[in-house]
This record gives structure tokens, C-alpha cells and sequence, in this order.
């Protein structure tokens, strides 16, 4: 049930002495780095000066913008000789980011992803096809680093291709997949289209859902159209990559590694902590890194911590699924919204298909909100009048949710762009 | 006797019909009658077509979202009253309209109408009851005035 008994179900005031005694290895191991050294030079800090958990506060938050500015060796904090592989975020806005490893590095990574994956009840005779981008991107090699440490045996598939990806899975009995979830719905018209059903013509019992936040409808689509369990997993470049934070076999929010990490949610705006259970920005430390340790990082994330034990028996803290990334944010008139939030009320109401796009424009001084919706297949029943209420329907839930009254588009299903990486869900042409 | 209307979903913009007739045409599927109704940047192309099995699986094979559905396809006389007729005694029976187009047969002499209606059972028992005449696919079908054009 565990892949490593003692540290999974460690009693919370040794997981705190554990955090204690690896933060003040991880402060002395930062400040040979360019920018932790001169950062704690100018706060007049070092790793005699934290004595406690709390003593972490001291140490100031560390942004991608941190990142971006110290290219990219920056926060190095071994000889460049230490490394064995690097990896870059995608970079969408700005900058890319770089985070380097050492053999170590690796070592400890993918033993959390394994851990991970062991603790959905991922074992050694399973058959992982991993449909994720490899290179760059931390979720192809990560979870290939992780599958194979746990002795299953892995496909590396690669991203796209979805006829030859439906393919192997028949070939080869896979039972496991790692897939970005909006291409998970979007593989069932591929299914569909080979005449093979997923839930009878392939032995699928488990996918990771990772790479793009997701509502909780979605997963229940994808688990129920496949026939499997789907676990909701978490994790950013910054720190390694996937198996941060990763769902046990009870769903209920992600376990974050805490021999691993240090946990914190502070208000966005204020940065100051908020309550355990209130929401917050999720803010993390890496304790085991030797390459480039990075503390306090912001990772813009929105989520909160589930208070209370885990019914698995797993110590470590639980995340809920994430609220959104404060980068994704949009205003409009003055509100905040969430693509999430729209995915979340979409994908309840019935006879929407699995792809939507949002579409941003400003007309004079007024910003408008398009939201196109594909409608489901087997939804259509010629009747306009029916289309007509649906498209009233979702205009009203969308209303309730994000108080502003978007124009609702109904499309034809498989008309919108359809992505095999991250899902494309905003168009933003408002001027700057 | 029924009658098969095929339906298809369309975005409202050029196009979208242009490839419906395209695809029936490769698959010399002939139309027998069209009606569309739009709403908000969407709508529906309804069809009678001589081979609706046929047409809905080259429809569904090019990506389009179709659904058919049993309707009733009146034969009337193509002079004044001819609708008026059924009309009224639909409204006699208190059967309700959901959604009714015609097309003409035979000038000055045959008209069909086609009707969707809410009490499909019933209206056909109405007609026969009537001596009015309907129309099955494969009546639609047989009653091209081209036939022979047909190859």
C-alpha cells in the first residue's frame, strides 16, 4: 500500500523535524548560489538563523521573475560539473525559465513520482504508456523517470499521433496512461472513429490527469467514458516537476511530499500567510535539492489546504485541486474569472460536448466575453428549440457564476481547435 | 406510413450548407425538400432526401452532427383548400404542428406535405382514418418524377 511506509505515515512533529533539519541543509546549500548568496548577505541571514519552521519567513519569497533575471545559472549552487540534465518551462510569457539537476536530483525526483504513482495502485506489472511531451517539458521524462523506477513497464508514446496511441494501447495491453485531460476527451472521437471502445476493447484501469487544471466534472467524464480511475496530479519545473503533489486512491485532494517540500498559502496580495483551509497562492521550498534550491518559490498557483487526516493514512498535506494560476486570471469589467471556473459550470451541464474557447474583445470602452461551446454529439436531436434552451442554459449558469452575462456560441462538436498539448481555452484580442 | 427527416447542426456562416449539398451531391443523394431555420449563430438544415440511411452515414462520415427522426409526409391536392384540408383537421384532432414544410409533386395536381408532429401514432390513424394518403422512404424515393435520370 505504500512505497515507503515510514516516511508516507510519519507522525506530524517528526515530519516537522525531518522539514526542520532539511530547510536549514537546503538554506546552507542556497547560499553558494549567486542569488541566494547576495539575497541573504543583504537580509544578513544564514541557516543558524532558522530555529524553527516558523523561522522561514525570514527568508524572502522568491519569483519567476527572480528566475528570469538571474539566466540561467543564477541560482546554481554546485560546480556546473554536478549536472546530469536540465529542464525549461514552456515560457508562454516572457523569459523561459531553466532548472538544472544533479544525479541526486534526478534520484530523489523520480522517486516521488514513483511514490506517486505507487500510491494510486500503479505496480510493477502494470503497462504505462506515457502520453506526454518529452524534452523540455518535466512531465514526459519525469513520469518515464518514475514508471520505470516502480518496474512497470513504459511506452513511451510521446504526445499526439491518437489513431498510433490507440493503437499501442491494444497491442500491448496498456494499463496505465499519463494524459493532459482535455486531449483525454478529446481521444474519445478518435476511439470513436476506430470503432473501439475504451472500456471493453482495452484493459485501461488507471490515468494520471496532469499539465492543465481541470474540473472535477471533467474528471468524472474521463473516468466514466474510459472506464477507469483518474488521479489528479500536480507539479511545475520550478520544483522538479510532476509528483509535487499527486491524489491518493481516496480522491480527495493532493497529498504534497513533505519530506520533499515545505508547504505554505499566503494571501496573493498581502503575502502574508492565510489560515490553514483558507485560500490562498501555494507557496514551496525544496528541501532535497542539491543543483538549484529554491525557497519560498511563488508558484502563482490558487488553491488551499484540506485541513484535517487523510483516511489512506498518509501524513502529508492535502491540496485541493487548483483554483487557477493568478497568471490566468482574466479581468473583465472589473471581475475576476477563472477559465476553470467556466470549464467547472460547462461541463455540468448536460449536452455540452468536450471542447470550449473563450474569446475576449473590446468593443469601445466595453470589454465582451464570447464563451463557444461545442455541443454533444448525441445531444442533437434536430430540434432548434432545444438547442436554443441549452445555449439559454449555459448563458444562465455562466451568469451565476462569473456575474457578467456572456455571449454563448453554440458550435458543432470536433469544430474547435482541438490542441494535443495544453488545451488553447482563452483568445484575449483586447488591446493592450 | 413514416417518413424520415434527417437533420444537421450548422454554425450559421458561409459554408456550412454549401457542404451539406456537397456531400449529398458526391453521393447522389437527391433532396426532395429543404427547409432551415436559425437561431442565434446557429441552426438546423432539415432534409428529405430519397435515401435517408444512406445520406445520414455520408453525412456523419464527413464530421456533421445529423439525427433523424420520424415525421409524416401528407399527400394533398396542389389547388387551393389542399392544405387547408389537413390543416383543419389536424386542428380537429388537437394535434399539434412542431415543424411542417411542402413541396409540389405534380403541378396542379399532387403536393406533398410534410409534418412533425407531437402525436405521431395518432396522426397517422387521423389520415387513414381521412383517406388521406402518406408517404414512406421508400414512397419518397419511388416517386422521383427522374428516375430514369437516375445512374
Amino acid at each position: 500500500m505504500y512505497w515507503e511506509k515510514e516516511t508516507e505515515t510519519m507522525p506530524g512533529n517528526r515530519l516537522e523535524e525531518l522539514q526542520l533539519a532539511r530547510l536549514k541543509k537546503s538554506v546552507e546549500k542556497a547560499s553558494a548560489s549567486v542569488f541566494y548568496g547576495g539575497l541573504f548577505k543583504k537580509t544578513n541571514l544564514d541557516s543558524n538563523g532558522i530555529k524553527s519552521l516558523e523561522d522561514i519567513k525570514k527568508i524572502p519569497l522568491t519569483t519567476k521573475d527572480d528566475l528570469r533575471e538571474h539566466w540561467p545559472y543564477g541560482f546554481l549552487a554546485v560546480s556546473r560539473d554536478e549536472l546530469v540534465r536540465m529542464h525549461s518551462s514552456s515560457g508562454t510569457t516572457g523569459r523561459a525559465t531553466v532548472i538544472f539537476h544533479t544525479i541526486d536530483d534526478i534520484k530523489e525526483w523520480t522517486n516521488i513520482v514513483a511514490r506517486s504513482m505507487y500510491m494510486t495502485g500503479m505496480r510493477k506489472s502494470d503497462v504505462f504508456q506515457n502520453m506526454m511531451t518529452y524534452g523540455l517539458f518535466t512531465g514526459g521524462l519525469g513520469f518515464h523517470y518514475g514508471a520505470e523506477k516502480l518496474g512497470a513497464l513504459v511506452i513511451p508514446a510521446g504526445a499526439g499521433n491518437s489513431k498510433r496511441q490507440i493503437q499501442l494501447m491494444q497491442d500491448f495491453g496498456t494499463t496505465a496512461i499519463h494524459i493532459i485531460p482535455s486531449y483525454a476527451l478529446h481521444l474519445l472521437s478518435v476511439f470513436e472513429e476506430m470503432g473501439v471502445d475504451p472500456r471493453s476493447d482495452t484493459q485501461l484501469q488507471i490515468a494520471f490527469l496532469g499539465a492543465e487544471p481541470h474540473s472535477e466534472k471533467t474528471r468524472e467524464k474521463i473516468e466514466e467514458f474510459y472506464g477507469i480511475k483518474a488521479y489528479n496530479s500536480y507539479g511545475l519545473s520550478e520544483m522538479d516537476g510532476p509528483g509535487v503533489a499527486f491524489e491518493c486512491r481516496r480522491q480527495n485532494g493532493m497529498h504534497i511530499w513533505e519530506d520533499n517540500f515545505i508547504v505554505e498559502i499566503i494571501n496573493p496580495d498581502t503575502l502574508e500567510p492565510v489560515p490553514d483551509g483558507e485560500e490562498g497562492e501555494l507557496v514551496l521550498t525544496t528541501l532535497l535539492r542539491d543543483g538549484m534550491p529554491i525557497l519560498r518559490y511563488r508558484t502563482k498557483d490558487l488553491t488551499r489546504i484540506i485541513p484535517g487526516p487523510c483516511e489512506c493514512g498518509r501524513t502529508h498535506v492535502r491540496i485541493e485541486r487548483i483554483k487557477g494560476r493568478t497568471d490566468d486570471m482574466l479581468i473583465l469589467k472589473g471581475v475576476n474569472i477563472f477559465p476553470i471556473q467556466i470549464e467547472k459550470k460547462l461541463m455540468d451541464v448536460p449536452g455540452v460536448g468536450t471542447n470550449f474557447l473563450i474569446i475576449l474583445e473590446r468593443k469601445g470602452f466595453n470589454d465582451h466575453m464570447t464563451v463557444r461551446v461545442e455541443v454533444q454529439k448525441e445531444f442533437f436531436s434536430g430540434d432548434l428549440k432545444q438547442l436554443e434552451n441549452l445555449r439559454r442554459r449555459i448563458v444562465e449558469e455562466l451568469k451565476g457564476d462569473i456575474l457578467i452575462t456572456p455571449k454563448v456560441e453554440l458550435v458543432e462538436p470536433g469544430s474547435l481547435p482541438k490542441s494535443e498539448g495544453k488545451a488553447v481555452r482563452v483568445i484575449d484580442n483586447r488591446e493592450e | 406510413m413514416v417518413a424520415y427527416q434527417l437533420s444537421v447542426f450548422a454554425e450559421n456562416k458561409p459554408g456550412r450548407l454549401a457542404k451539406v449539398t456537397g456531400i449529398l451531391k458526391k453521393g447522389k443523394i437527391n433532396i426532395r425538400a429543404i427547409t432551415i431555420s436559425t437561431s442565434d449563430g446557429f441552426g438546423v438544415i432539415n432534409l428529405i432526401v430519397d435515401d435517408p440511411e444512406r445520406a445520414r452515414s455520408i453525412l456523419e462520415d464527413e464530421g456533421l452532427t445529423v439525427s433523424m427522426k420520424e415525421v409524416v409526409a401528407v399527400v394533398i391536392e396542389d389547388k387551393p383548400g389542399g392544405l387547408d384540408k389537413l390543416i383543419q383537421l389536424l386542428f380537429d384532432e388537437d394535434i399539434n404542428v412542431e415543424n411542417a414544410y411542402g413541396f409540389v409533386l405534380e403541378s396542379r395536381e399532387k403536393a406533398v406535405f410534410v409534418v412533425d408532429v407531437n402525436q405521431l401514432e395518432k396522426t397517422q390513424k387521423v389520415l387513414e382514418d381521412a383517406g388521406l394518403k402518406t408517404l414512406d422512404a421508400q414512397a419518397l424515393s419511388a416517386i422521383e418524377p427522374f428516375h430514369y435520370m437516375k445512374y
